[in-house]
C-alpha cells in the first residue's frame, strides 16, 4: 500500500490544526503510509510534541511544523508561500466549540467561535484551492460537524459556524467539479478527544480519532463528497433535519 | 467521581480523576492538588493508584519522543503503554529489556512499581534499564533524574509507587531481537522441591517461570510446570513463518461479572488439573510460541478480572530470601490449598535484587497467588504474612491491598530513608495514595 514501494517521490500532507487529536491521528495515518507531513498550528510547542511522536512511531523523516493562526487571515498568503512545497492533500481540522451561554452574552467570544470554525478555514482553503487548480490536482478535506446540519439551542453559535463552513465546502466542490481538485466534507459525529473529555458521549455514536483518520486516509483510494464517519449519524441527522420547525423549536436538544 | 479500583477490584474505591493531556498540566496538577498520585492503566491490583484525595490520569501523556536505533534507547512520555511500544518496535527488531505479565501498563506504572519480568534474575527490572526520567515535584519544580543527576531521587522514584512525584517522561533501553517468537521448553515438577531445583537448573535461560497447581496437596504439593524461554533466532523459525507476528490477542472478553459460585474449589481444581496435564504432555519439548501468548497469556481475555465476581480478588505476592524460600513457600501453599476456594493462578519465580530504594525484588523466590475475596480470607492472609515476615521476606506493593503497616515495615529496610526523602522534597502528606495512607508511608 505504501507509496514508497512504487518509487514515486513521497506525497505530502498539510494538516491545519496540527495540535488537535483528530489532526494528530490524521497525520499519523498518512505518515504510516510514507507521506511527508506538515503540521500548521498556533501553539508550536504542542505541535512539536506531535511531530516528535510521529517521527518516532513511523520512522518518518519529513515532519515539519509551521506557525499559523487561523484568525490572522492576512498572513495566509505568506504562510502558503513559505511551505516547502504545495501539498497534495490538505486536511483542515481547526475548530472551536466555545461556550454557548458565554457566546450569547459576549459578542467577542461569539465572533471568535464563528471566525475559527468558518471564516479562517474557508478563506485559507479557498487560497489553497486556487493553487491546486493552477497545479492541476489536489485533495481538500474540511472537518465540519453534524452540529451545522441544524441549529440547536445548546450550541448554535458553534453550529452556525460549522453550517457556514459546510455550505462553503459544498459550493467549492460544486465550482471545482470539472477539475482534478476534490473537495470533501467530513462530519465526524461525536469523537472522543480532549475537546469532549468532560462530556458524557453516547457510546455507539462516538468514534475514536483513529477511526476518523482512517476514513480520511482512505479518501486517497475511495473518493467521496460528504462523509459521516459513523453511518448511524447519517440516519440520525436525516431524522433531525426532517422534523418540522414548529415541532423542532419546542424540543430540548 | 470515577471508579478508581485496581485490577483486583478490591478495595472498591472512587474519587475525582484529573485528566492530564500534556506535560505542563500534569506538572501543575502535581503541585496544586492535595493528597495526589498519578495513575497509569490501573493494572496494579490494590490501592496503589488511587490518590488519597485526588488522582492524576497520566494516560494522556501518550507521545513518544525519540528513538536511537544504535543504542536502542527510546524516550517517551509516561502514559505511553507497553502495548504501543511493542506494536511499534517489535516489527523493527526491538523488544523491552523487561516486561510484566500484561502489556496494558504504562511506562510510568512500570517505573513506579519497578516491574520484573521472567528474566529478572538475569537482566534486572524495568528500572535497571531506565536512563533518565523527568519528575514533577510538589514544589512546582520539574527535574531530570538519572544515575548521575539527582541520583537519590532517581533511586527512590524507581519502585517509589508515585510517592516522590509524577513521572512525566523517561528514556529506557530496548534490546535487539531477531524474531517475535519464543522457543519455549516445558518441564514438569512433581512437587515443590523439584520445582525449586528446576528453577535453579534453568537459571541460565533468559526467561523462566513456574506455574503451580495450587490445589495439589500432600506429596504433590507444589507440583508445577516450568516454562523456559529464549528468543528464537531467524534460523530457528520454520520456513514460511512470519518473523514478527502481530498480536492475535484481545479478541474475547468477559463482559459481565461471573457469579461467585462459579469459582469454587471444584471448578478451580478442574482448571488446574487440565492445565497441568496439558502441559505435562509437552514435557521436555521445545516449541515456538508467539511473543504475545508467551509473555501476556492473560491479555487474550479482556477483563478477565471479572471471573472472580463482584467481590473482587486479591493478588498476594511475596518474595522470600533463598535460605528459607522452599520451606516458607511450602508452608504458604499448604495453608492456601487447605483454605479451599483457591486460585487460578499461582506463579513461582526466581528473583535477584532490584535497584530502587523501595524495589520489591530481592535474591530469592517470589510466589504470586490470586485469591477471591471472602470473609475467611483476611485471617488466612494475616497468617501467611506472618510467615513471610518470619522468613525475612516482603510483599509487592503493586499487588498489595491487605498487608499491615508492620508487615510492610519489616520487609522494606530503606523505608526510613524513603520517608525522609519524601519530607525533603515536600512530598510528605502532599503526594499520597490510599496505599501510602494505609501503610503509613
Ligand atoms: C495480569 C497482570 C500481570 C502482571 N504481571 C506482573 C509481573 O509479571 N511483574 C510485575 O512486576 N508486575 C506485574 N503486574 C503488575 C503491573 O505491572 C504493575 O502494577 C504496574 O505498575 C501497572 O502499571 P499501570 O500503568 O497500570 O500503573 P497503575 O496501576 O495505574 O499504577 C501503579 C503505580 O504506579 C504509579 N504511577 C503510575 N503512573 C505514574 C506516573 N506517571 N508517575 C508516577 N507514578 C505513577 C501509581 O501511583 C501507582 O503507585 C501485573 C499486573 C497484571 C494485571
Ligand atoms: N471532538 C468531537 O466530538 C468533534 C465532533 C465534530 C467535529 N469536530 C471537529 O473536529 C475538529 C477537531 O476537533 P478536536 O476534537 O480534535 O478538538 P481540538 O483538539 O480542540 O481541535 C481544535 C483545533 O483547532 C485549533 N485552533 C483553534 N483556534 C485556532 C486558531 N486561532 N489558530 C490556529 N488553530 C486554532 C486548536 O489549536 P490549539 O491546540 O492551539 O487550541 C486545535 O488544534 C474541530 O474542527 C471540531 O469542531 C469534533
Amino acid at each position: 500500500m505504501s507509496d514508497i514501494d512504487q518509487q514515486a517521490p513521497p506525497k505530502s500532507l498539510l494538516v491545519i490544526g496540527g495540535t488537535s487529536d483528530i489532526g494528530r491521528a490524521v497525520a499519523s495515518a498518512y505518515a504510516a503510509i510514507g507521506w511527508k507531513i506538515t503540521l500548521a498550528a498556533r501553539n508550536i510547542e504542542a505541535a512539536d510534541r506531535n511531530a516528535a511522536d510521529i517521527r518516532t512511531r513511523y520512522e518518518a523523516a519529513h515532519v515539519t511544523v509551521r506557525p499559523l493562526d487561523i484568525l490572522e487571515t492576512a498572513t495566509f498568503a505568506g504562510f502558503l508561500d513559505q511551505l516547502d512545497e504545495l501539498p497534495d492533500t490538505v486536511v483542515c481540522v481547526v475548530g472551536m466549540l466555545g461556550d454557548q451561554t458565554r457566546a450569547q452574552n459576549d459578542p467577542k467570544h461569539a465572533a471568535q467561535v464563528i471566525r475559527t470554525n468558518f471564516e479562517g478555514p474557508a478563506l485559507l482553503l479557498e487560497m489553497l484551492a486556487s493553487r491546486f487548480v493552477e497545479r492541476g490536482h489536489g485533495l481538500i478535506v474540511g472537518v465540519s460537524s453534524v452540529a451545522g446540519d441544524r441549529g440547536r439551542a445548546s450550541n448554535y453559535v458553534y453550529g452556525a459556524g460549522k453550517a457556514g463552513f459546510t455550505a462553503y465546502l459544498s459550493g467549492l466542490r460544486n465550482r471545482l467539479a470539472g477539475t482534478d481538485v476534490q473537495v470533501v466534507t467530513v462530519k465526524p459525529g461525536f469523537v472522543r478527544t480532549s475537546m469532549t473529555a468532560d462530556m458524557d458521549l453516547i457510546g455507539p455514536l462516538t468514534a475514536a480519532p483513529e477511526t476518523v483518520a482512517a476514513r480520511i486516509a482512505a479518501l486517497q483510494m475511495r473518493p467521496a463528497n460528504v462523509i459521516y464517519v459513523l453511518r448511524a449519524w447519517r440516519l440520525v441527522m436525516f431524522i433531525i433535519r426532517a422534523i418540522p420547525e414548529a415541532v423542532f423549536k419546542k424540543l430540548k436538544l | 467521581m470515577k471508579d478508581l479500583s485496581g485490577w483486583g477490584r478490591y478495595p472498591r474505591l472512587s474519587g475525582p480523576l484529573d485528566v492530564a493531556f500534556d506535560i505542563g498540566p500534569a506538572a501543575a496538577a502535581t503541585a496544586n492538588l492535595p493528597g495526589v498520585v498519578a495513575r497509569g492503566l490501573g493494572r496494579s491490583y490494590g490501592d496503589a493508584a488511587i490518590g488519597r484525595d485526588n488522582t492524576i490520569d497520566a494516560t494522556g501523556l501518550n507521545r513518544m519522543q525519540a528513538f536511537d536505533p544504535e543504542t536502542g534507547i527510546l524516550a517517551t512520555e509516561a502514559g505511553v503503554s507497553l502495548a504501543e511500544i511493542i506494536a511499534t518496535f517489535l516489527p523493527r527488531g526491538y523488544f523491552p529489556c523487561s516486561v510484566p505479565g500484561t502489556r496494558f501498563v504504562t511506562v510510568g506504572g512500570m517505573i513506579a512499581s519497578d516491574v520484573h519480568g521472567k528474566n529478572q534474575h538475569i537482566d534486572g527490572t524495568f528500572g535497571d534499564h531506565v536512563e533518565w526520567l523527568m519528575l514533577a515535584l510538589p514544589d512546582h519544580r520539574v527535574i531530570r533524574c538519572s544515575r548521575d543527576e539527582n541520583a537519590e531521587l532517581f533511586a527512590a522514584t524507581i519502585g517509589g509507587m508515585g510517592l516522590t512525584g509524577t513521572i512525566l517522561s523517561a528514556a529506557f533501553r530496548l534490546k535487539q531481537i531477531e524474531t517475535g517468537w519464543i522457543r519455549q521448553t516445558t518441564h514438569v515438577a512433581r512437587n515443590l522441591s523439584e520445582a525449586v531445583a528446576l528453577l535453579r537448573q534453568t537459571g541460565t535461560a533468559t526467561y523462566t517461570v513456574a506455574w503451580i497447581d495450587v490445589l495439589a496437596r500432600g506429596d504433590s504439593l507444589g507440583r508445577s510446570l516450568i516454562l523456559e524461554g529464549e528468543h528464537a533466532t531467524t534460523e530457528q523459525l520454520p520456513w514460511g513463518d512470519v518473523r514478527f507476528p502481530s498480536s492475535a490477542n484481545g479478541r474475547v472478553g468477559v463482559p459481565i461479572d461471573m457469579p461467585g459460585w462459579m469459582l469454587n474449589a471444584r471448578t478451580v481444581r478442574a482448571f488446574n488439573e487440565l492445565y497441568y496435564r496439558n502441559g505435562a504432555r509437552k514435557t521436555g519439548q521445545t516449541t515456538n510460541v508467539p511473543w504475545d501468548s508467551y509473555f501476556f497469556p492473560l491479555d487474550s481475555i479482556a477483563n478477565w478480572n471479572r471471573i472472580y465476581g463482584r467481590r473482587g480478588f486479591v493478588q498476594h505476592q511475596c518474595v522470600i530470601p533463598v535460605a528459607k524460600a522452599e520451606s516458607a513457600v511450602s508452608e504458604i501453599l499448604d495453608r492456601i490449598s487447605s483454605h479451599g476456594a483457591g486460585s487460578f493462578l499461582a506463579v513461582l519465580k526466581r528473583l535477584a535484587p532490584g535497584s530502587g530504594l523501595m524495589s520489591f525484588p530481592m535474591e530469592g523466590l517470589t510466589l504470586a497467588l490470586d485469591i477471591p475475596v471472602s470473609e475467611k480470607l483476611m485471617t488466612l492472609l494475616t497468617e501467611i504474612d506472618a510467615l513471610v515476615v518470619e522468613a525475612g521476606g516482603r510483599m509487592y506493593l503493586a499487588k498489595d491491598a491487605t498487608q499491615s503497616p508492620t508487615t510492610f515495615a519489616a520487609g522494606y529496610p530503606q523505608l526510613d530513608r524513603f520517608r525522609q526523602l519524601r519530607s525533603e522534597i515536600g512530598a510528605k502528606d502532599r503526594m499520597a495514595s490510599k496505599l501510602s495512607e494505609r501503610l503509613g508511608i
